[in-house]
């Protein structure tokens, strides 16, 4: 069966797009960091994270051959599925620590409740 | 502590502890007749050629049932020095245990139980049968199979190891630090406990890798996903979750071995660290673990009751969207394992919910399988026994689970008797009544004679009978406040109940006898209980399609499948099985190099907890080497000749046609 | 080969191909590397959201401006994404069959790979003699847990990379070694998104808080 070795074909291109993009998303996060250009840090904050999500996604495209095809689509979805566990990681362990700290951790008053 | 023991001198060896050197004693003589019997038999060519450096899937299966059951006997041996201790330490007895040895007893219990026993047998069942089911030949990655296999094994060597030479952790089965941190258990028992699960959970991650791949890639032609048989499909959502969820108890594992080795600040109390942390991605893990130990047991039940009721399996769509939407939903879960630790009711009530949600799926299946028995002709052999009394058990057991699923409930109950009875009435009525059924459904297929059904059912009455003696008091025990863990008590009224639940253990212990015996009495009668047709219960599904046992190539051919319920299929439009034109099949080749790899990583953790520094580092180099060295060899496959096969199928043939 | 069967194979009495052909070998290699892969992906998320919680826990002790050295950082991201991109010429090379200049590639990602993790090491080295090492704080231990576990992954992906030079130089572009150049692409290309992710969360928004 031809898909059987299933190894994506790569190109030049795609290496070459994803090498300068790459280069670009991440020069420009240094540098609003490193010259403090912007004026709110939270606004720098978010751009920077949003240029690490498209570098990523670039990563995913140009680097890693990312697409629905590959092998029947089963890579797409054990991605999807990784991330979505990722996020719940992240996101519930942020979320539950920050209240086990705000209740719980000595110099953090719990609000009161009635 | 020098540099060449690290930190190991004679003082390890527990020679004051009268009830280890007992324990010792009695192995080292059981183990000397063994290794001797072995010997004189001259079977460790024999055992090394065909069995130890096998990477036939069928054959890794059995060897891991073979782990599990024998590392049955030793976590019931912890539980019955519990239940004794429980029911004699009253009116100012401190029972025969001390807080040192008791501790170490139900941490000991917890860890065996779960990591070496109930993963073994999962695992086992569905390498076993997978690959038959879905027509394949073997597993995607064999060797890695045998690998996988030999790592297990080491894990568990460890912990037994711990027995005798050293000591066991004392934190519970889940270690929680700041209990587990240098502070408080700077002996060697956390540090067994920690390499142990990390040398078993690469196996376990790498199993899961494996059988994730057969299923999506390996499936015969025709067999799509909503084809699979159910078995299969709640293997698939098993191994998601082992793959997503195991990488998670690794890297918490890491982290506190960096805390106890290096000195960092995870989890410790001060600079910085938050022990909670800890119980947060534990319980991350924690709770997938125990939808991986449940879900393939919801597929044996599935296999069983449709081909004991003689029908197909009512609501196969929703019974496949209720496996998925529980693979989904438990990591939407796992606060609830410890709601009283001071998250705040949002978190609470999230947690809550969810936990309840999780509950109707399973509810769902547990209707689905009434309906497929509902006017069917239903055959009582042992795997449908198994069956109702799980279905009654884990129904009981699940609704105290959404008890406490209710976070005021929980504050009363949480990490009391009532919870230790809650999980053991799941685990018990569920995972080893469905282990129970699943053994006794495909150990002919696995044999080619059935198990003694007289001995089998004294075994199941006397676990049934035995475990809601067990385990009812510690129902009412928990109502009525008594916190898990303890080890004396000073209410003499509570004592009756102990001595109940120790009633039960012996039970218990009969019906684990009862079992060891229905092995020994199928053995010896197996020519009585042969089954020469490969098909003993009339069954549905592909395994039943080959001869059993099944030849090293499973399938002469690759079945081509049409429909669900393949092999009832093929029967019922007359299959005809084929008597020539066979062509030589590719198989895998032996090796040696899983069970290396693995004594050398067992080395090497032991090496890591005793601190022989030098071992360790020498072990890790020889591990690396070894695996690469492995990598050379390009040379893995061959094939059985045309001929080979011609033969074995052709005295197929001809026992079918004898059995007629 | 799960493929559903066409209206024409479903014939009643083909329950199976006296045609069948042999697999191919490694079919499966791409597909549970990847799944791997995601499991590794996993670990890095342990890492991260120890980071996330305990990244602010100085305990009094060093804090990550007063650390992190950007300009460095930025030379050593940019020897990884260098190290990306000659892997990528190397695949090239790999799928023309052309052993020689393959090796040739492969050869540079190392050297760039090797680059990254000496500077990685001299950053380590350099923070710990300041007394900033991994006992001083929360901090601390999460920042050299999650960089050092991407490190090390490094470190085993550049053995990898050598022995299968060594191996491409014995075999030339086979397919088993065609697979194994690819599964290390894979690896290889991952420990880069994963650094996007330790550049962006630990050193410029920590240094940004």
């Amino acid at each position: 069966m031809s898909t059987a070795t299933a190894i994506p074909h790569a190109s030049l291109r795609d290496y070459l797009v994803g090498f300068g993009a790459s280069v670009v998303l991440t020069a420009i996060p240094f540098w609003l960091v490193m010259s403090g250009v912007l004026p709110s840090k939270a606004a720098t904050g978010f751009v920077i994270m949003a240029f690490a999500v498209a570098q990523i996604v670039v990563h995913m495209i140009y680097f890693l051959h990312m697409n629905t095809k590959s092998e029947h689509g089963w890579t797409m979805v054990a991605l999807v599925f990784t991330l979505i566990l990722v996020v719940i990681t992240l996101a519930g362990s942020l979320w539950v620590m920050h209240h086990l700290n705000v209740n719980m951790m000595p110099g953090h008053p719990a609000p009161d409740i009635t | 502590m020098n540099t060449l023991f690290g930190r190991l001198s004679l003082d390890a060896l527990p020679i004051h502890e009268p009830i280890l050197v007992g324990t010792f004693i009695a192995v080292a003589l059981a183990g000397l007749a063994l290794l001797g019997t072995i010997t004189y038999f001259r079977l460790w060519g024999y055992l090394w050629r065909e069995w130890f450096t096998s990477i036939d899937h069928k054959k890794i299966g059995i060897m891991y049932m073979v782990l599990g059951i024998v590392m049955l006997l030793r976590g019931f041996a912890d539980a019955v020095m519990m239940r004794i201790q429980q029911a004699i330490a009253f009116n100012g007895s401190e029972g025969y245990l001390t807080a040192h040895h008791y501790d170490q007893v139900f941490t000991a219990h917890g860890v065996i139980m779960i990591f070496f026993v109930a993963m073994p047998l999962v695992t086992g069942l569905m390498n076993y049968v997978v690959p038959l089911q879905i027509g394949a030949r073997d597993v995607a990655f064999p060797f890695l199979n045998n690998f996988s296999f030999w790592m297990t094994v080491a894990g568990a060597v460890l912990v037994m190891s711990s027995l005798f030479v050293g000591e066991f952790a004392r934190t519970g089965w889940l270690a929680y630090p700041p209990l587990s941190g240098l502070d408080f258990s700077p002996d060697v028992g956390v540090d067994y406990y920690i390499w142990s699960l990390q040398v078993a959970g690469i196996g376990t991650l790498l199993s899961g890798v494996n059988l994730l791949a057969t299923i999506i890639k390996m499936r015969a032609p025709g067999l799509s996903l909503m084809k699979m048989p159910i078995f299969t499909w709640t293997a698939l959502c098993t191994n998601v979750l082992i793959v997503a969820a195991f990488p998670v108890l690794t890297a918490v594992l890491a982290l506190l071995s960096l805390d106890r080795y290096v000195g960092t600040n995870f989890f410790t109390n001060d600079l910085g660290g938050n022990p909670m942390m800890y119980v947060n991605l534990i319980w991350i893990w924690g709770h997938p673990e125990v939808y991986i130990l449940i879900l393939p047991l919801f597929g044996v039940f599935s296999e069983v009751t449709s081909t004991f009721s003689g029908k197909r399996l009512f609501g196969y769509s929703s019974m496949v969207y209720a496996t998925v939407v529980i693979t989904i939903l438990s990591y939407l879960v796992w606060l609830h394992h410890f709601f009283t630790m001071g998250s705040g009711a949002s978190v609470n009530s999230f947690f809550g919910i969810t936990t309840m949600i999780i509950s109707i799926p399973t509810g769902a299946k547990i209707f689905n399988w009434l309906f497929t028995m509902y006017r069917g002709r239903i055959r009582f052999e042992l795997p449908m026994m198994w069956t109702v009394a799980f279905m009654i058990t884990f129904v009981l057991g699940g609704m105290t689970g959404v008890l406490l699923a209710v976070p005021p409930a929980d504050f009363v109950l949480h990490n009391s008797l009532f919870l230790v009875a809650h999980f053991h009435n799941v685990i018990i009525g569920g995972v080893l009544f469905g282990l129970f059924a699943g053994i006794s459904y495909w150990f002919p297929k696995a044999f080619g004679f059935k198990l003694d059904p007289f001995w089998g059912k004294v075994s199941f009455w006397f676990w049934v009978v035995g475990f809601y003696f067990a385990f009812m008091p510690l129902y009412v025990l928990g109502l009525m406040g008594v916190t898990r863990r303890l080890r004396y008590f000073e209410d003499p009224s509570l004592q009756i109940w102990f001595v109940i639940a120790g009633f039960g253990a012996l039970l218990i212990a009969i019906g684990i006898g009862a079992m060891l015996m229905q092995f020994y009495v199928s053995i010896r009668n197996r020519h009585a209980l042969r089954d020469t047709t490969g098909d003993p219960w009339n069954g549905r599904t592909l395994e039943w399609s080959t001869s059993s046992p099944p030849p090293d190539y499973n399938f002469a051919f690759t079945p081509i499948v049409h429909d669900g319920d393949a092999w009832w299929d093929m029967k019922q439009r007359g299959y005809e099985r084929p008597s020539s034109g066979f062509k030589p099949v590719l198989m895998p080749r032996n090796t040696g190099a899983g069970v290396i790899l693995a004594a050398l990583s067992a080395v090497m953790a032991f090496a890591l907890i005793w601190q022989i520094w030098w071992l360790a580092g020498g072990s890790f180099v020889a591990l690396l080497a070894g695996a690469i060295y492995h990598t050379f060899n390009y040379n893995r496959e061959f094939h059985i000749p045309a001929e080979q096969v011609l033969r074995i199928e052709s005295e197929r043939t001809r026992i079918l046609a004898a059995g007629n | 080969m799960a493929r559903p069967l066409t209206a024409a194979e479903l014939d009643a009495s083909s329950f199976y191909d006296p045609h069948e052909h042999e697999h191919a070998a490694g079919g499966n290699t791409m597909l549970g590397f990847w799944i791997y892969l995601m499991s590794d992906c996993l670990i890095f998320a342990v890492m991260f959201a120890m980071y996330g919680v305990l990244g602010s826990s100085y305990a009094g002790g060093p804090t990550p401006k007063e650390l992190f050295d950007l300009p460095l950082v930025a030379v050593n991201t940019t020897m990884l994404l260098l190290s990306s991109i000659t892997y990528g010429f190397a695949m090239l090379e790999a799928q023309r069959h052309r052993a020689a200049t393959t090796l040739m590639w492969l050869g540079v990602t190392g050297l760039f790979g090797l680059a990254f993790v000496g500077i990685e090491l001299f950053e380590f080295s350099h923070m710990i003699q300041e007394g900033a090492g991994p006992q001083r704080s929360a901090f601390l231990s999460s920042f050299f847990a999650l960089v050092g576990t991407h490190g090390l992954h490094v470190s085993f992906g550049i053995v990898w990379l050598v022995t299968l030079m060594i191996q491409v130089g014995r075999r030339g572009i086979d397919p088993a070694n065609h697979r194994r150049l690819a599964c290390l692409s894979l690896f290889w290309h991952f420990l880069d998104v994963i650094w996007i992710g330790v550049f962006t969360f630990v050193y410029l928004l920590s240094t940004l808080r």
